[in-house]
């Protein structure tokens, strides 16, 4: 009855009409829908809020404008990394509010990594009141809030501290530690500073003028360790061709510390000890309450949480590797070092950014005790004094983000170059 | 040979000798000790180490704390009490425990947040166990009109208007499914916002004029101390999850746009302190608003909280996503189900039971992080510790609010890390 050429005539695929409810039923035109939808909504908002801010600030008379940072800031700030007085611009304190946000961050995230991969490998400890310690310390840290501990750091610096008159009198209440070296006072604590006897200037770079004395240092620091990478790279290529490793420490302490040495024996190197001097002390370094008070509550608090991220690091590399390594004859001590720890890494570095993000944005409570970060000076008083409530914070919400977006950035570049290479 | 062996054996022994106790270094306590604390020169040093701290915290705060005065009226009198010994004077928590606890809320009405505070946990009982009867969920549901009457007070008709929306919304559902789902969802959608816009305002006011109750009004501004921290805590936990999922599957979409929004918005609440975003509330909100607009501060905080939070809570729901095996979304697929059907049945009960330590986790962060609100005036309890010590009669005083607020929050923080894991260890159902 029927041929090929009738079959395949009817079975050619008809082409259906388009209709507006495809739009919503047919799986290839809904997602475009949704997705039109969505934006369109998404800007009705965005359009929304940009003419109430406008309409807002045109009924106030206001003009959205950065000039303010270029203005003279006329406060002071108690904490100084580049040179600052109160007649510099807004910008300028902003900049020396930055720099003190990044050098709270940077010394908390070291304390909490020395605390965290101490008391987390210690809580597994075998040792029972170690491990219970421990706990103790984790769980009574994790538990109450940042804020607390900051303000109970900062009490205990400024109220069970003694006051400098203690050290006075040929019997001092009080006594600096190591050997006349640090004074802990309710001021703050003071530490011996280094000093040069010849100085090669600064060097101006615009807005900063870092010391060329400490970058000559900082230079040759650096040299050296790149030179003792490559010590290290040729006692790993010695020991793949002949199987003996050569002797390199003492090698690499000299690279290291050698040269730095030298710089400071020709630049005239000596320690500026804290004296007590009238009613205070001066000399030395002077690290301020907030300082220490922000350190040791967010190190310590954020301690806690990388103790749990490193004991879960730990527990999750198999027993068996353990036990392959004791089977080898290793100590449990090498065992941990060699080959536990490079393999939890892994797993501990993602959680760990985060934490070290997490302080980054917790300096931000230096307001409780009076630290000057980037939220006091550009997001405090600047706003305060300027009234540029809408431009400031604007400028402060894109720096800690940038800041963020930085530290997670650089982190995951590590994070990529330590993960598992898996086939 | 082979059948010699059976008589080669010269004794055999036929009975058992009574067992003798193991060697005095091999059992109980001494035993343990060996094993526990002093199983190497390592572990001694480690003990004897411990010991000595624990032993130094004792010396320093036991007396302290041993040593405590009740029954005082102002730091002076405690210290005539105590002349010169070392002790803690908690009178200050007797004195003014009320405002850590309540803040300003006036003293006749503090059954309220007391009630309310109860009632959460009965609503909160069939959420968290399953053994309590499904039908209280009812409860659970009606429960935030409730606590928001007991808490602010005011006419009894402002939550009933706002209730009689979702009744209205629901009834227009069930009348329109008939025609389409479509419509019957932009129904439900639209004719509850129609009343709420349109003509709860004039029910409200009809209402309480014809029929005044209600509980008397408490303005914001009296809310204080921990009261203020379980409100803004309970409500941002509460609504962050539901926008975290939300938040969390947007990020897993296939839509290129709605993807990239979402990571977007979670990036940037990421990547600021959650200050800027609570100074955001309290000083820029009214430019973002229509002129004129000015609502609570508790509110705003409310919202940026939440904001906050679902940020954080949609990464880790995003974690619990990624970990679950394809062969789940395709088991899904397979079944014919629709994207909310698989999202709903299979994707995210698992998803969710995943990341419930990171969900817990987050809750915390959020608990804890409600005292921030001190730094844009809300009196939460650190804010109130401020205020007791600007008070002559407590000025100096310090440790023993730490402390009592310190243990408040540990208590509460503590009891929801342990219910995390009970949680986990009930739904697990794997057999590692």
């Amino acid at each position: 009855m029927s041929t090929s050429d009738d079959l395949r005539i009817k079975t050619t695929a008809p082409k259906p009409a388009f209709r507006l409810s495809m739009l919503l039923y047919d799986q290839r035109y809904r997602s475009i829908t949704i997705q039109v939808f969505f934006l369109f909504m998404l800007m009705l908002g965005a359009a929304w809020l940009i003419d109430n801010t406008v309409n807002n600030l045109r009924a106030l008379g206001r003009d959205f404008s950065f000039a303010f940072l270029n203005a003279p800031a006329g406060y002071d700030i108690n904490q100084r990394p580049i040179e600052y007085n109160s007649q510099m611009t807004h910008g300028r304190a902003a900049l020396v509010g930055f720099l003190n946000t990044m050098i709270l961050a940077v010394l908390a995230c070291m304390l909490a990594t020395v605390l965290g991969v101490i008391a987390g490998v210690l809580r597994l400890s075998n040792n029972w009141i170690v491990g219970r310690l421990m706990t103790v310390y984790i769980e009574v840290f994790r538990n109450i809030p940042t804020l607390l501990w900051i303000l109970i750091f900062g009490a205990i610096m400024t109220e069970a501290m003694p006051a400098p008159s203690a050290f006075r009198g040929d019997d001092p209440a009080a006594s600096m530690l190591f050997n006349d070296a640090v004074a802990v006072t309710n001021r703050g604590v003071y530490v011996p500073s280094i000093m040069f006897l010849r100085d090669l200037g600064d060097l101006r770079l615009g807005p900063v003028a870092p010391s060329l004395n400490w970058l000559l240092v900082f230079l040759v620091l650096i040299v050296g360790v790149y030179a003792n990478k490559r010590l290290i790279e040729h006692a790993t290529a010695v020991q793949n061709a002949t199987g003996v490793r050569p002797k390199t420490w003492w090698k690499s302490i000299l690279i290291l510390l050698g040269p730095v040495v030298v710089i400071f024996i020709a630049l005239g190197a000596y320690l500026e000890y804290p004296e007590l001097r009238g009613f205070n002390f001066a000399g030395g370094t002077h690290l301020r309450n907030s300082l220490i008070a922000m350190w040791l509550g967010l190190g310590i608090y954020t301690g806690a949480f990388v103790a749990e991220n490193v004991r879960a690091g730990i527990l999750a590399i198999s027993k068996g590797q353990t036990e392959a390594a004791f089977a080898l004859g290793m100590q449990p001590g090498k065992t941990m070092r060699l080959v536990i720890l490079p393999q939890a890494l892994r797993v501990i570095i993602p959680p760990l950014i985060s934490q070290y993000l997490n302080i980054t944005k917790n300096t931000s409570l230096g307001l409780a005790v009076g630290y000057m970060d980037l939220r006091s000076t550009l997001g405090g008083i600047t706003i305060n004094q300027t009234g540029r409530e809408l431009e400031g914070m604007l400028l402060m919400m894109l720096i800690y983000l940038a800041i963020s977006l930085t530290i997670s950035g650089a982190m995951n570049v590590y994070n990529s170059r330590v993960k598992l290479k898996e086939r | 040979m082979s059948d010699t062996h059976a008589q080669t054996v010269a004794y055999v022994r036929d009975s058992m000798l009574p067992e003798k106790p193991p060697p005095i270094a091999e059992k109980g306590a001494i035993k343990w000790l060996r094993e526990n604390l002093f199983s190497g020169w390592l572990n001694t040093a480690l003990t004897v180490l411990s010991l000595l701290a624990v032993w130094y915290a004792l010396m320093a705060i036991g007396p302290w704390l041993l040593n405590t005065v009740w029954n005082v009226q102002s730091l002076r009198e405690c210290r005539e009490v105590l002349d010169g010994a070392s002790g803690a004077c908690f009178a200050v928590i007797k004195d003014r425990w009320h405002q850590l606890l309540f803040g300003f809320y006036p003293p006749q009405h503090y059954w309220r947040p007391v009630l309310t505070l109860v009632l959460m946990f009965v609503a909160l009982a069939p959420v968290l166990f399953s053994q309590v009867p499904r039908k209280m969920l009812g409860f659970s549901a009606l429960y935030p009109f409730i606590a928001y009457h007991l808490l602010w007070g005011g006419s009894i008709w402002l939550p009933v208007s706002v209730i009689l929306g979702f009744v209205l919304g629901y009834v227009a559902y069930r009348l329109l499914a008939r025609f389409a789902p479509l419509i019957a969802i932009a129904g439900a959608i639209l004719v509850p916002v129609i009343w709420w816009i349109m003509f709860a305002a004039g029910f409200t006011s009809a209402m309480t004029s014809v029929a005044p109750i209600g509980l008397d009004f408490i303005r914001s501004d009296r809310f204080g101390g921990f009261l203020i921290s379980l409100v803004i805590g309970v409500s941002g936990i509460s609504l962050s999850l539901p926008i975290g999922v939300l938040l969390a599957l947007g990020r897993q979409s296939d839509m290129v746009f709605v993807k990239s929004v979402c990571v977007m918005v979670i990036e940037f609440i990421r990547g600021v302190p959650l200050i800027t975003l609570l100074f955001t509330a309290s000083l820029l909100l009214n430019y973002f608003l229509p002129p004129g607009t000015a609502f609570d501060l508790i509110l705003r905080v409310i919202i940026m909280v939440t904001l906050f939070a679902s940020a954080y809570m949609a990464e880790v729901i995003r974690g619990g996503l990624a970990a679950l095996p394809k062969g789940q979304y395709e088991a899904a697929d397979a079944l014919g189900l629709d994207y909310w059907k698989a999202q709903r049945l299979i994707i995210m009960p698992q998803a969710l039971k995943i990341s419930i330590p990171g969900i817990v986790n987050t809750f915390i962060g959020l608990f804890k992080d409600t005292t921030l609100v001190v730094f844009i005036g809300l009196l939460d309890p650190i804010g109130l510790s401020n205020a007791i010590r600007a008070d002559t009669d407590w000025n100096g005083i310090y440790w023993e609010l730490f402390i009592f607020i310190g243990a408040l929050f540990f208590i509460f923080c503590f009891g929801m890390s342990r219910y995390s894991m009970y949680l986990e260890r009930k739904l697990k159902t794997d057999h590692k």
